[in-house]
């Protein structure tokens, strides 16, 4: 597994994310969720696709976070449940609807 | 379907009956997701099937009858909830992404990223994934099994969980950025 980005690298994106129309790390986080949702203004969107151009950890970090989303929703796919429902639940059901 | 909302209301037995086994399958894959546990999982059902009988006469058929009893299963589960006080707030800051003091984003690098595709094939994947959203704090997981999973909107999770859509949409990302931590293992290929 190779390192993570270095001191220097960082220290220097650091300073080129407060120029105007950039963003910090930090503030790309904060947009994911409205991205996703497709309901970023269109500002916030090109600046927050400029920062995804610009950084590496961004991009990767939002694939992954796409992917483990993906991951979450294919869970649903479940239809029933693994053990059959339990004849006494439906009884229950059934018993407390007669009254 | 008039015809079986009438069934219903009059108590007809054998339609009643048929009615729970088609259906109560997929609400206690629901209530499970939800309450974690299959005993509360259980009693959930149970009630929301004595609030389906019992408001059977107001479903005005506008929309499908199983996203009416999804509503009232998913109601059920909160209510029991909320009863056993499992609405505390648990923190998931171990879980959230880093930053440098310039808020640099420190993240270890991505090798190879396994595709959800590529995952599916794999025969466990879905019940390890079940296993990680288990592991989040009920705060956090309720929301997201909520919208991601159950698919309902940020208006609607706001409101029966009677907080802001603002607070909603705090936790689903932060509940989303813990998962895709929890997940890096398995999304990294590697074993655990
Ligand atoms: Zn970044």
């Amino acid at each position: 597994m190779s390192a993570q980005r270095p001191r220097l690298l960082r220290r220097i994106q650091g300073l080129m994310f407060k120029l105007p129309l950039m963003i910090s790390c930090e503030d790309f986080e904060d947009f994911i969720l409205d991205y996703l949702d497709g309901t970023l203004p269109s500002r916030q969107k090109f600046i927050f696709e400029m920062h995804m151009k610009l950084c590496r950890e961004c991009r990767e970090y939002l694939e992954a976070y796409r992917t483990s989303l993906e991951l979450a929703k294919s869970t649903a796919q479940e239809e029933a449940p693994k053990q059959p429902v339990p004849e006494d639940l439906i009884a229950a059901v059934l018993a407390a609807r007669k009254g | 379907m008039d015809d079986l909302l009438t069934a219903l209301q009059n108590g007809d037995g054998e339609r009643t009956q048929s009615f729970v086994r088609e259906h109560i399958g997929w609400m206690l894959a629901v209530s499970n997701r939800i309450m974690r546990d299959p005993h509360h999982g259980e009693d959930a059902v149970q009630n929301a099937f004595a609030k389906i009988f019992d408001k059977i006469g107001q479903f005005k058929g506008d929309a499908a009858i199983k996203t009416w009893m999804h509503r009232i299963v998913v109601n059920e589960c909160l209510m029991l909830m909320r009863k056993l006080r499992r609405t505390q707030t648990v923190m998931v800051d171990d879980l959230q992404p880093m930053y440098d003091k310039n808020g640099c984003r420190i993240e270890e690098p991505w090798v190879t990223m396994e595709t959800p595709e590529s995952l599916a094939l794999q025969s466990d994947t879905r019940a390890q994934v079940n296993k990680k959203i288990m592991q989040l704090p009920d705060n956090y997981r309720i929301v997201l099994v909520l919208r991601d999973i159950e698919e309902l909107t940020t208006l609607e999770v706001a409101e029966m969980l009677q907080v802001s859509e603002a607070n909603v949409k705090v936790r689903l990302h932060r509940a989303r950025a813990a998962l895709k931590k929890l997940l890096e293992p398995l999304m990294r290929g590697l074993p655990e």
